[in-house]
């Protein structure tokens, strides 16, 4: 009998129908990846079977670990699984641990409230754990706290919590998604290693496909609450029986069709980016001592013609996002000269700035932060109008915002909704259209697609691609993911402790890295027709 | 994926709806009202007239011709409250609307500014609050003279730092957000910015705090005519009245007991409201009911 067992599960929150007929099951020792866009059920299903449901929710049938009834458990029965038997690794490895804890106490707790061990023995055992996941003593002593480390090695922390104990089912919820590929790649093999040591149950959860045909044995695909597809990884993933598993498939690998690869040799350049360094002071060791600086972006030259699309790749931390704020002069470099169609923009005063601003425009990672919730679209979108000579009218405007969402693929009726009224990826198209409505030349996008799902990072890649051929928007990409720089850029520069150690054409430098960084991000990336190949393999 | 529930953004209707279910807040709004009433009403009609002596009455009990009773120079007390009433009122509102305008745009300055700018008007801010707020006022109206206005003045001046504290805190949370980045990206000046984007964002932290300062000016306006500094006689004030009771307490309690009682239920009345209007518009205080 499997470990895990849910049974026709269905689950309800008000009057909405969060899962219909769920039926899952892990077995010990086994990797089950369940997988689905956002919104199809698939942290619900992990609540449930933590039994950490929202009051409001209602959930009917069966749900069966190692012969308990869930649904039926009472709340003691519950509170001693939880954490023991049942252990769980959460998304956000910044918010699922207490700032003012110290590592040492944050895994000692759930040793000593479930084992009634001592202080003594309970922090022996944390400190053994700790060096499992890959936290030695030496640099990581129990007295830290979380914000003294890094997001992997805090993800590192929430693992050793969640598995101190031996759990017979560790539930990993998008554990990696808020880490950069080199980092998830350490981890889902600290993953893979702890089901291995322990014959834990592992049921890993994520809308990536790549990452679970890579870990898991079994794979069950969620679509608005129901199993579309279920069955072993390799055979589900290469038949694609199902068109929903195809679609998924089809759009993790998709890549936007670009009549005309840019060539950049021609033209003036757009942009120049000479020797740039920014500077951030360190921490003074003395009152005395003046602390070394710490160089966040180290002495970067970069071109983009007109046109071009140039990704910029990187770990988190590199400086990436620091370089764009300075090309988008929301930040002063420390050294260093920004030209912007052959004119200075470091140093300038914000008046001076807003022929540049007019031909620079910026699309953020966070559909749903970069929107101000209390206005309007039509005001959001128009936003960056105001830096026009001439002011439009009331009318103009919202002509011009009607034609910017047109060209996103909005309905022009929708300039008079708020935000929220709007999903993930129609935000972020919002956000495109707020970038293209002045007409630029320049477009700096900041992990544009990392926050949407799978098909809709599709249509968002597509929709970029589109507008650089029929506007001529050269672009500049930053993100940690290669897919999107393969699908999208003709130049890559591969950015590693503030400086530029590679850049070349997009598949030469993808398909042969030079640098050991770039080797690493390319190693370290999910690859989803590499590991369908990997697993056919291993079957034989 | 994170669990993402949207919270619904609320419209209009919505939070209409949702405020007349919260208890704290029609209470307080019920309360607010009333009071409010009375005092719009005594402009045009008193029972009886507050400026007119008449010994002949003179510390009578609560009774059908005087509901409240009357003072020692026989006025009646129900009409002196009234008309106390928009005083109290005036003055708290006034001091609410200094503290405000004054206080909001400096601590949305210094949020905005950040830097030495920030850190020397908070450094001033809490200069400010470090003084007693009430004996400040004495000084204050000892210096220029008792009266309403110089009261309005003492009480403003305090309101300052509080606002200025409350609209710096609010705005540093909203300036590190995308959209605010996006905007400055689009060339927005830090004004600019402050007006269309953080303000807006920040209001309703302002309107809690507003209530809660406008109880608290109720306080300090009786407080001070209580100590002779506020509003003069023969215009009858909440805390003026107190200090006339003081010394008939055994033979007139009525005198003491109904004054006391309209500033305690205002000024409940108006920490409800605001408590009710911060559970209603804090998505985090939303519980189920």
């Amino acid at each position: 009998m499997s470990l895990l067992e849910i049974d026709k599960l269905s689950l309800t929150i008000g009057d909405t129908q969060i899962l219909k007929d769920m039926e899952l099951s892990v077995a010990s020792g086994e990797v089950m990846g369940l997988v689905g866009e956002s919104g199809s059920g698939k942290s619900m299903t992990a609540l449930t079977v933590m039994r950490l449901l929202p009051h409001a929710a209602r959930a009917t049938e069966r749900v069966t670990f190692d012969g308990i009834d869930i649904l039926g458990a009472t709340e003691d029965q519950m509170c001693a699984l939880r954490g023991d038997d049942i252990g769980m690794v959460f998304q956000e490895p910044m918010t699922a641990l207490n700032p003012v804890k110290t590592i040492g106490e944050q895994v000692a707790e759930g040793i000593r409230w479930h084992t009634k061990a001592t202080r003594a023995t309970a922090e022996e055992r944390a400190r053994k754990m700790l060096d499992r996941v890959g936290l030695p003593e030496a640099k990581f002593p129990l007295s830290r706290y979380p914000h003294e480390l890094s997001g992997g090695q805090r993800q590192r922390v929430v693992i050793a919590i969640a598995c101190a104990l031996k759990p017979k089912l560790l539930i990993a919820d998008e554990p990696t998604t808020a880490l950069d590929v080199v980092l998830q790649a350490q981890i889902l093999d600290l993953l893979r290693d702890l089901v291995a040591e322990s014959r834990m149950g592992l049921l890993l959860i994520s809308h990536d496909l790549a990452v679970v045909t890579e870990m898991a044995d079994r794979i069950t695909i969620l679509r608005r609450g129901e199993v579309t597809e279920a069955g072993d990884t390799a055979r589900t993933l290469s038949a694609q029986l199902h068109p929903y598993t195809r679609q998924l498939a089809q759009a993790s690998m998709h890549v936007p069709a670009r009549a005309r690869p840019h060539d950049a040799s021609q033209s003036k350049p757009l942009l120049q980016v000479e020797g740039v360094t920014r500077d951030y002071p360190g921490r003074r060791a003395s009152l005395f001592k003046r602390a070394a600086p710490i160089h966040a972006v180290d002495d970067v030259s970069l071109l983009i013609a007109p046109g071009q699309s140039v990704a910029l790749v990187g770990r988190s931390g590199c400086g990436k996002s620091t370089l764009a704020r300075m090309i988008l002069a929301l930040d002063k470099p420390s050294q260093g000269t920004i030209r912007f169609r052959g004119e200075t923009i470091t140093g300038k005063r914000e008046a001076e700035l807003m022929p540049a601003r007019r031909d620079m425009q910026v699309v953020f990672q966070d559909p749903y932060g970069s929107f101000d919730p209390r206005q309007k679209v039509e005001k959001l979108v128009a936003e960056p109008l105001h830096v026009l000579e001439k002011k439009p009218t009331r009318t103009e405007r919202r002509e011009m915002v009607a034609h910017a969402l047109h060209e996103v693929g909005l309905d022009q009726r929708d300039m008079d909704k708020y935000p929220h009224e709007f999903s993930g990826g129609q935000r972020q198209r919002l956000s495109i259209a707020r970038a293209i409505i002045t007409r630029p030349k320049l477009v700096v996008a900041d992990e544009p697609v990392s926050a949407l799902d799978v098909s809709i990072r599709a249509q968002i890649l597509d929709l970029f691609a589109e507008l650089n051929q029929k506007l001529g928007i050269a672009y500049l990409f930053i993100t940690h993911d290669l897919t999107v720089a393969r699908a999208i850029t003709d130049e890559v520069l591969v950015m590693h402790d503030g400086k530029i150690i590679e850049r070349g054409k997009t598949s030469e430098v993808l398909d042969h890295p030079q640098s050991e960084a770039a080797r690493a991000l390319v190693t370290a990336a999910p690859d989803l027709h590499r590991a369908i190949a990997k697993r056919m393999q291993e079957q034989g | 994926m994170t669990l993402h529930i949207d919270i619904p953004e609320e419209t209009f209707s919505s939070i209409l709806a949702k405020a007349f279910r919260n208890t704290a807040f029609v209470t307080g709004f019920v309360i607010t009202l009333l009071i409010l009433a009375m005092a719009v009403v005594s402009y045009i009609w008193t029972p009886y007239d507050v400026t007119k002596l008449v010994i002949s009455d003179k510390t009578q009990g609560p009774s059908l011709a005087h509901w409240f009773g009357t003072d020692h120079f026989g006025r009646d007390i129900l009409s002196m409250i009234m008309v106390g009433a928009r005083n109290s009122i005036a003055v708290a509102l006034v001091a609410v609307g200094i503290g405000m305008g004054i206080g909001v745009p400096l601590g949305a300055f210094a949020a905005a500014r950040g830097g030495l700018v920030d850190e020397a008007l908070m450094r001033i801010n809490d200069l400010v609050f470090a003084f007693p707020a009430l004996l400040s006022a004495i000084m204050i109206t000892a210096i220029f003279g008792p009266g309403a206005v110089n009261a309005i003045i003492a009480i403003g001046i305090f309101n300052i730092p509080v606002f200025a504290r409350v609209a710096r805190a609010g705005a540093l949370a909203i300036w590190p957000r995308e959209f605010i980045l996006a905007a400055r990206a689009a060339g927005k000046s830090t004004t600019q910015i402050s007006i269309e984007h953080v303000l807006p964002n920040i209001a309703t932290l302002l309107l809690v705090q507003g209530t809660i300062q406008f109880a608290l000016g109720i306080l300090a306006e009786a407080g001070l005519s209580y100590l002779g500094l506020g509003a003069q006689p023969p215009m009858p004030s909440w805390g003026r009245m107190l200090f006339d009771a003081q010394t008939r307490m055994v033979v007139a309690p009525w005198m003491a007991i109904f004054p006391g009682m309209a500033i305690v239920i205002t000024v409940l009345g108006l920490n409800l409201l605001g408590d009710g209007i911060a559970d209603i518009l804090d998505p985090k205080s939303r519980r189920q009911r």
